[in-house]
């Protein structure tokens, strides 16, 4: 072996590492341009043509933000049919009303106003002047103001097929609804599944196939376990989920396709994932807990309860967040199951029609108009921001744990 | 304070006997039945897909052809005139008019010559503008290997969904698998410890994002990226391959993972081998460690392949919304996923031919997926012999 | 130090009969035949690998956490075989207690650590002074008085192990098994768990594994010797048992004698 030779194979091996590194930095790339992309299409200019300008709706030279409540409704009446106002009244009179509220509706029914055109992040940032320029030439009634399209008002307002007043209330509580059944499910089965295999299960044939079962199901695609509820809750318990059995809904127009049966199905989904990362956590805790438990004349159960789930307990926390953390971003189950894709209201209880976070997202990224993009990469921002909070929640309960023990 | 041992000297001898704890035995059943939910799942799944899949193949599907008889007809006749619109049956097909089947023996211009009362149903008299259904039946061979996909045609093959999927899934791998394995040898085998433990957590941001935030991202910067590389006029709006990579971009940190720790697994006194030999450190790490670490990394990649195969998100936003059969990755074209997607997004009623066609393919996805999960699962036990 | 030896009417504390223990197939402990007797020290002594912890652990059903073993012959306790299919091993633990080799307390505060055993036994009395007495039985009142709030995990390791001794004792065994008890401990540690030993044998019956032989012939009253069977097939037996003196000065094996002096083990 020569000299030179060897050089060539550190030569190799330098090319090598380059690409080894490339890799990962393609991986770090693709990371960063996913969020600027969500961050692109979440803030950027907008061209706004108002129907009747704030303006002129100003009393006495206050302005229209500042006016109190009864001035407001005021306004409103004045601006507005009266059929439609016996409406609002109908629906929620206005003396309950909160100012905000009825702020809201002027917004939308008398100052109504109109994107006509709207820029990407990068664009505004890059191309500023062209864009001022073309917008006074296309648009030139209307104004040019930065928008971003996460605001409180997208946050607070309802689900709407304007896009100006477009907000994602419903879909965060109808999220909201389906996490808070799918964690009362699936977390007291999962734990005491994972309990059963880790500390009472013998080495038998069936406790094999629940093991080899269970992993098999963590597997699954998340759209069989959609079908599986659209056969099971919606379909066969029907009259459980739509909360007929229960007296709570109207036979006549009430189905199974209710926040009870999504909750239900990623209850299912995500069972496997929190039995494994449960049974994780419980092979962590030492034996010599166990036995020292055993040694003192405790029960199976007294030793489980008592020291092998408060040792495991932070563990189990975390898979389970992280479990969930994955159920709020399925989409394709709840489709399947038939979520609404248009819903104003808010979600009432479990047998109500519901729209959730990703499937609002992917009802909007769907729609031919560009300005609904927009309002998904608002709502994409609130996802993560959602997913964001529970990890932290997770990492934070798992030190304040670590600490006390 | 020395303990009196005097009263517990006393205690009978019967105290060892086993009491009944019905407390301990209630919760014992209770964990039970927990675990044993998870087979209840499986069952559910196997026997719900099963079912509604027997009912897809094993049942005459009525196709309303839109076309109505001109005059009433009694219950003896085996010739009607019907109207010039809607589709038209073949002879040999059987029609179904109210509750009453007909063979269909001749059609001459718009005239239908039938057979009444077929399969033991009852001839009877029909009103004038009754609705004509063709009668259609799903076989299991057609459903394989068809080319064309579209059930209220009568044409069930479910080829072309199969293939898309098998694009999206083939480009996923192809971005995913050099990328991953590349990022797990550098953090196996160079990275520092504190290197590893600042890009790991990056990689797995990647995997916690939702699925539907990547289809955004197909839609929204992967094509558009697609078609200002290509031309507007080679890639399609929707197309196979601007799915396939975010798809990839999707698997690129379980492939890192996994391969990581099958990497992992190689007995450090291997690598002091190879080095004591005078071997580089990429002859160690591509050369020894990775040929001995073959087979996790096969299961990782086994176990990528299964997620491209179930993703839906991605597909439903970016593939396309049509079954199309085309191996241009430009195209647009409908994968098993996506096309259960799109069908069942509106208010899907029970039993019709759409509800029944989404568990045929569904039973598909899932088998086709347990069979690759378990294949994994095989290598890799095969794979914990070699070292434990 | 007891000088009279025991009489042959004297119960014993425990008494085996063809006591042969499996793991899977592979028999590691064949035929035992031992009586223990009450309110004295029993040494389990050996070479590494002859079964004496097993062997112990067979006294309070602990062996049957492990899924593979399987126990056959009798263990007569009060009479009483506890491998009987009507006997329950919760029952049984509760009147063997049991010292692990490692410290092993509770990731709880050190009352909670003495008080929870007895608790779960359904002590109805005052718990503050089964805490008080049991911690004082094993001579660590005075060094934790001031922290049983503080978690059992903060104390020392010889501490760790007196608390464990405290908690065994505070559930009022029969007797106590001590698997290696002071093996993961610095001598001065030591010395004051086997000090604490000759104390508790006043009132418990007190059974000890230990591969040390000097700890043996200073704390125990009687001595077991095992070593493995001399057939090839590695079961661990009884060679010989008596008093630890005798044993010490005048073993009636040539094996054993090889043993304590140290010629193999």
């Amino acid at each position: 072996m020569t000299a030179s030779n060897l050089q060539g194979r550190h030569r190799l091996g330098r090319v090598w590492l380059v690409v080894f590194q490339i890799a990962l930095v393609v991986g770090i790339i693709a990371l960063c341009a996913l969020l600027f992309n969500i961050l692109n299409g979440s803030f950027g200019f907008v061209a706004v043509e108002d129907t009747v300008s704030p303006e002129s709706l100003a009393v006495n030279g206050v302005p229209l933000e500042d006016l109190d409540k009864d001035a407001l409704v005021q306004i409103l009446q004045a601006h507005i049919s009266a059929g439609l106002y016996a409406r609002y009244e109908f629906e929620k009179p206005f003396a309950e009303r909160s100012a905000g509220e009825v702020y809201d509706l002027i917004l939308e029914r008398v100052i109504e106003p109109r994107f006509v055109a709207q820029w990407s992040l990068y664009e505004t940032l890059t191309n500023g002047d062209a864009i001022r320029q073309q917008a006074a030439q296309e648009f030139p009634n209307a104004r040019l103001e930065f928008r971003s399209w996460l605001n409180s008002h997208f946050l607070r307002a309802p689900q709407s097929s304007y896009p100006e007043i477009a907000g994602v209330r419903t879909a965060v509580l109808g999220s909201l609804w389906t996490i808070s059944i799918a964690v009362l499910f699936a977390f007291p089965v999962g734990v005491a599944a994972a309990v059963y295999l880790q500390e009472y299960a013998p080495d038998n044939l069936i406790n094999r196939i629940i093991q080899t079962n269970i992993n098999n199901l963590a597997g699954v695609p998340s759209i069989i376990y959609g079908i599986l509820g659209l056969a099971i809750f919606v379909r066969v318990l029907g009259q459980f989920t739509s909360g007929i059995a229960f007296g709570a809904s109207d036979p006549a127009t009430a189905n199974g396709r209710t926040i009870l049966s999504a909750g239900l199905t990623l209850g299912v989904l995500v069972l496997p994932l929190i039995i494994i990362n449960a049974q994780e956590a419980i092979k962590a805790v030492p034996n010599s807990l166990r036995q020292a438990s055993f040694g003192l004349g405790a029960t199976r159960w007294e030793t489980v309860w008592y020291h092998v789930l408060p040792n495991a307990i932070s563990g189990i926390m975390t898979g389970t967040i992280l479990s969930i953390s994955r159920a709020i971003g399925e989409t394709a189950p709840l489709i399947v199951i038939g979520a609404s894709t248009f819903i104003q209201v808010d979600p009432e209880g479990p047998f109500s029609k519901f729209t959730t976070l990703p499937i609002q997202i992917y009802q909007w990224t769907a729609r031919p108009q560009s300005v609904f993009r927009n309002l998904a990469g608002g709502a994409s921002l609130v996802l993560l921001g959602l997913l964001l909070t529970m990890n932290a929640t997770a990492i934070i309960l798992r030190n304040r744990y670590r600490r006390s023990l | 304070m020395p303990l009196t041992r005097a009263t517990e000297q006393s205690l009978p001898a019967t105290s060892l006997k086993r009491k009944l704890r019905l407390r301990e035995l209630v919760i014992q059943a209770v964990l039970f039945l927990c675990g044993l939910f998870s087979i209840f799942v499986t069952v559910g799944i196997i026997y719900e897909l099963g079912k509604e899949s027997m009912l897809f193949f094993g049942r005459t599907q009525w196709e309303r052809t839109n076309k109505p008889i001109v005059a009433a007809i009694s219950a003896s006749d085996v010739q009607f005139e019907v109207s010039n619109i809607g589709a038209m049956a073949s002879p040999g097909e059987v029609i179904r008019l109210d509750d009453e089947l007909l063979m269909l023996t001749a059609v001459e211009g718009s005239t239908y010559f039938v057979e009444r009362g077929f399969r033991d149903s009852l001839p009877v008299p029909h009103a004038a503008e009754t609705i004509i259904y063709r009668g259609v039946d799903p076989s299991v061979w057609e459903f394989l290997t068809g080319t064309s996909w579209a059930p209220h045609a009568g044409q069930f093959g479910v080829l072309p969904l199969l293939n898309a999927t098998l694009m999206v899934s083939g480009i996923a791998i192809l971005v995913a698998l050099p990328l991953g394995l590349a990022a797990a040898i550098y953090l196996s085998e160079y990275a520092s410890p504190k290197a590893r433990n600042t890009l790991k957590p990056i990689l797995e941001v990647l995997a916690g994002v939702p699925t539907v935030v990547y289809g955004y991202f197909a839609l929204t910067f992967m094509t558009p990226l697609l078609r200002s590389i290509f031309g507007q006029d080679t890639v399609q709006i929707y197309n196979t391959a601007s799915a396939g990579i975010v798809i990839g971009i999707l698997i690129l940190p379980l492939v890192s993972t996994i391969s990581e720790d099958a990497l992992n697994a190689v007995p450090r006194s291997l690598r002091e081998a190879a080095y004591g030999l005078g071997a580089t450190r990429l002859e160690t790490a591509v050369r020894i460690v990775l040929p001995a670490a073959f087979s996790g990394i096969a299961a990782a990649v086994i176990i990528a392949i299964s997620r491209a195969i179930g993703e839906t998100m991605v597909v439903a936003l970016a593939a396309g919304a049509g079954p199309a059969f085309t191996f241009n990755p430009f195209q647009a074209a409908e994968t098993m996923t996506g096309h259960i997607v799109r069908i069942s997004g509106g208010d899907l009623s029970y039993d019709s031919l759409d509800y029944n066609s989404i568990f045929a393919i569904g039973l598909m996805l899932f088998v086709m997926t347990l069979a690759l999960n378990i294949f994994s699962q095989y290598i890799v036990r095969r794979f914990r012999e070699v070292y434990e | 130090m007891t000088d009279t030896a025991p009489t042959a009417t004297a119960t014993a504390a425990i008494e085996t009969n063809d006591l042969s223990i499996y793991y899977g197939s592979f028999q590691a402990v064949r035929d035992v035949n031992l009586d223990i007797q009450p309110n004295r020290i029993t040494a389990i002594i050996g070479p590494s690998g002859c079964g004496k912890s097993t062997v112990l652990r067979a006294f309070n059903r602990m062996n049957e956490l492990i899924p593979s073993v399987n126990t056959t012959g009798e263990v007569l306790f009060r009479g009483q075989n506890i491998y009987k299919p009507d006997v329950d091993p919760v029952e049984v633990r509760r009147h063997i207690g049991m010292v692990f080799q490692k410290p092993n307390p509770f990731p709880k505060s050190v009352y909670e650590n003495v008080a929870w055993g007895a608790r779960i036994n359904g002590f109805k009395g005052n718990m503050d002074e089964l805490v008080h007495s049991s911690l004082q039985s094993a001579a660590l009142w005075d060094e934790v008085k001031d922290k049983l709030d503080q978690s059992g995990l903060s104390l020392s390791g010889g501490q760790q192990q007196r608390l464990c001794i405290a908690r065994a004792i505070a559930v009022r065994p029969d007797i106590i098994l001590m698997d290696e008890p002071c093996s993961a401990l610095d001598p001065i540690a030591t010395l004051r768990i086997e000090e604490l030993m000759r104390d508790l044998a006043k009132d418990y019956t007190i059974i000890i594994v230990t591969h040390n032989m000097q700890q043996a012939a200073r704390v125990s009253d009687r001595t077991a010797f095992f070593s493995l069977s001399e057939d090839g097939k590695r079961a661990g037996m009884l060679m010989e048992y008596g008093d630890t003196k005798t044993m010490f000065t005048r073993p009636e094996k040539k094996i054993t004698e090889d043993y304590i002096t140290g010629r193999f083990g």
